[in-house]
């Protein structure tokens, strides 16, 4: 039996002189193909799992080194904290809640692309996700381990941390379920276990396919792990079945968890009297700011591994435009919501509410709301323009200042509504110590040394499922071409489109993303593009 | 390609997945039994420095607990006797006694005997014996049956949870404060005596903390 790729089956239509594009090259984002290079399946399988199979690269030591470095910093951080206490931060009437919530809330906003990605748009039917969606809930999960670091080790006593748990005890104490800090707890901990699920029944067919990959190469003892983890998969109907509807159901569970947990954050702050922190806006301005700052990250990290890894055929430049224009909305959505602060503010008549707002802008911390306001509201406006959202660099540099200005965001809110509270006689000037930033440096650390594993011994793209919006899996592609097995015959695409499909066509006579002038921008005219795979025409393999 | 496990393998998933559910549950019971204080410290029997009888002195002989301990409706502290108060009577009784030596010693140098203390309470929790001797709360109720112990054990567990037992339910061990010394009054408690504490507790306004500063401060 003829294995058919795209590249042979456009290559066919070229032959025949059928139109390149029966219906016209894509106009718009949406109808840009979401994989590009004329991939066949087995190429995608290959370019994925290839990079879990190679003799580890020196480069690759080479990050992990550095990475090591900050795991190293990060413990002797932890250790001199928990040795000493949360007295050696920069802890200090009235700032009792500094760098270690800052940090908490950004890592936890970060945090929040993955899922958001995974199952929100897995439940809108954006196809697009699934080149990104394997490498953005590992993102997750490290965030939140990394989020999870400060709150346990500023409780002080961190021997005790089970406390925050409702766990039968010989105190016959229970946590005080009226408090938002313990609304946190179940949060952000049912948020890591979902999504944690979430990404390993996601792995579960591509670990089968890395197991009889490794079978079939010998490698017994990695067949043997793999094969423990991949409980047994065979892609059978049945499993697939179950899968799907596996899949669905957490991505059912997992969507309101996306809403609920930086909302909840938000209630540490809200739920108190703290001019400043008292407003009813912080929820949707929370998980918009979480959005935000989570795709922002997506993008740092998506843009150098689909250059290291040769990946940009699969997260393609679309891909990462899509991603702007997310970067774009939820950045102005948070700007809007600063401006909203301060509108409130004079119009509730409030004057401590003014008060807290005016400093802000225009208080000893003003150059961190300014940075604030720069980098979250200003900057990304220039993804308005086409251009700049399709431009590497400056997505990159963009990416970084949205996280700059998120943590900044979070800095604004926690340090300087506290700095000036109710009693003017205990106002203060907060600043870090040398331990605070070290922690924060050191979560860098783990982070990166958790993604560095993943990117070495886990797909970093979800291959099943870029398969299922490739054009071959379309039940559709060989209809009206050979016998319905998979063999070509004659006879071009003459069915209709239903408006939900995706001309598989159209999709198959992609240009390479190596090919910079043609690059994901949808083309003017079906005339003007050059044929892609299709000059060559292919010879029908039977 | 051959399989890469046999065939019993297939169970794995399933036993893993119940083994790990049930391994957490098992680990929390078994952690809510074995470190309780109702488990390690209950029981806790040191040996002391003289074989002194709490069954002969008050149970047998039915001294009053205050005689010795006689600083308890003062202070905090339910203070151990010191060397004189043993031979305000073994000055005249028991003279020869070899158990005696180590207080006639005590008694002729002046060091005190190290008694060993049996009712550890943690340094962060306060509390009062005074508070609640005056009330009417027995020294049965937090000791045990002193007058039947030959060498002194810890009865109770002395756990927060086991001092909020108390606290929520008042009327289940208070008594007339003239009957805080006498051993076995629980025992026979009536529905007529918790009445009657339900009464006092109205009447004089008795309401036990169960707020942290009460005894954490």
């Amino acid at each position: 039996m003829a294995t058919v790729t795209s590249k042979s089956a456009y290559g066919r239509m070229g032959g025949d002189g059928a139109p390149a594009y029966p219906d016209g090259a894509p106009k718009t984002l949406e109808d840009a193909p979401l994989v590009r290079g004329n991939l066949s399946f087995h190429d995608v399988t290959e370019m994925v799992a290839y990079h879990t199979e190679k003799k580890t690269p020196t480069g690759w030591f080479l990050a992990f080194g550095a990475a090591l470095v900050g795991m190293a910093i990060f413990g002797v951080a932890v250790a001199f904290l928990v040795w000493n206490g949360p007295g050696v931060w920069g802890l200090t009437n009235p700032v009792f809640w500094g760098w270690a919530i800052v940090n908490f809330v950004w890592w936890v906003g970060i945090g929040h692309a993955g899922t958001l990605i995974s199952a929100v748009l897995f439940l809108f039917r954006q196809r697009w996700r699934t080149s990104i969606n394997r490498a953005a809930e590992a993102m997750t999960l490290f965030a939140v381990a990394c989020a999870l670091v400060f709150p346990t080790f500023h409780v002080g006593r961190v021997w005790v941390i089970y406390y925050t748990l409702p766990i039968p005890n010989q105190m016959a104490m229970w946590p005080q379920f009226k408090s938002p800090l313990l609304w946190d707890v179940f949060a952000v901990s049912i948020y890591g276990a979902v999504s944690l699920l979430f990404w390993y029944v996601g792995l579960i067919p591509d670990l089968a396919t890395l197991r009889d990959r490794a079978a079939n190469a010998g490698r017994t003892l990695r067949a043997q792990i793999l094969g423990f983890f991949s409980l047994g998969w065979t892609g059978s109907n049945r499993h697939w079945r179950h899968y799907e509807r596996a899949y669905l159901l957490l991505a059912g569970l997992a969507t309101p968890l996306v809403l609920s947990v930086h909302s909840v954050v938000s209630f540490d702050f809200a739920i108190s009297l703290v001019p400043g922190w008292h407003t009813t806006i912080f929820p949707p301005y929370f998980v918009a700011g979480a959005i935000f700052s989570g795709f922002a990250m997506v993008v740092t990290l998506l843009v150098v591994a689909r250059k290291v890894f040769d990946l940009e055929n699969l997260i393609t430049l679309d891909h990462l435009e899509k991603m702007n224009i997310i970067i774009l909305v939820t950045g102005t959505v948070v700007g809007f919501a600063y401006i909203t602060e301060f509108f409130i503010a004079w119009y509730s008549g409030v004057e401590f509410e003014q008060y807290a707002f005016l400093n802000r802008a225009a208080g000893p911390y003003a150059w961190a709301y300014w940075s604030m306001m720069a980098c979250n509201l200003i900057f990304p406006q220039i993804f308005w323009i086409k251009r700049f959202r399709r431009s590497i660099p400056i997505m990159f540099a963009i990416s970084i200042t949205t996280n700059i200005g998120m943590w900044f965001e979070r800095f604004v809110i926690t340090v300087i509504s506290l700095h000036r509270d109710f009693l003017p006689s205990s106002w203060d000037y907060y600043s870090p110590t040398i331990w605070d930033v070290l922690l924060y440096v050191g979560t860098f650390g783990l982070f990166f040394t958790l993604f560095l594993l993943f990117l070495r011994f886990v797909p970093m793209v979800a291959i099943a499922e870029v398969k299922g919006v490739m054009p071959q899996a379309d039940p559709h592609f060989y209809a009206h071409s050979g016998d319905g097995h998979g063999t070509i015959g004659d006879g071009g695409p003459t069915h209709d489109l239903a408006p939900y499909q995706q001309d598989a066509f159209a999709q198959s006579a992609s240009p390479a993303a190596g090919d910079p002038e043609r690059d994901g921008v949808p083309n003017p005219a079906p005339t003007d593009r050059p044929a892609g795979g299709g000059t060559e025409p292919a010879s029908p393999r039977h | 390609m051959p399989q890469l496990f046999p065939r019993q393998a297939n169970a794995l998933p399933t036993v893993s997945l119940f083994g790990a559910l049930g391994g957490g549950i098992l680990v929390v019971l078994l952690a809510w039994y074995y470190l309780s204080p109702e488990f390690y410290e209950v029981g806790y029997q040191p040996e002391q420095p003289v074989p002194y009888s709490h069954a002969l002195h008050a149970g047998q002989l039915g001294m009053d607990c205050r005689y010795c301990h006689n600083h308890v409706e003062q202070s905090p502290h339910a203070n151990v006797p010191s060397t004189q108060t043993c031979m305000n009577c073994h000055g005249v009784v028991a003279t020869e006694s070899a158990k005696l030596l180590p207080v006639r010693e005590s008694w002729a140098t002046g060091v005190p005997v190290e008694w060993v203390k049996v009712h550890h309470l943690p340094d962060y929790a306060q509390f009062s014996h005074a508070a609640h001797v005056n009330v009417g709360v027995g020294c049965e109720s937090c000791h045990g049956r002193i007058d039947q112990m030959e060498v002194v054990y810890q009865a109770e567990p002395l756990s927060m949870g086991w001092c909020l037992e108390c606290h929520r339910a008042p009327e289940e061990h208070l008594r007339d404060p003239s009957l805080v010394t006498a051993m076995g009054y629980l025992d026979d408690m009536t529905d007529a005596d918790r009445a009657a504490n339900l009464a006092r507790i109205e009447e004089e306004g008795i309401k036990p903390p169960q707020n942290c500063s009460a005894c954490h401060y």
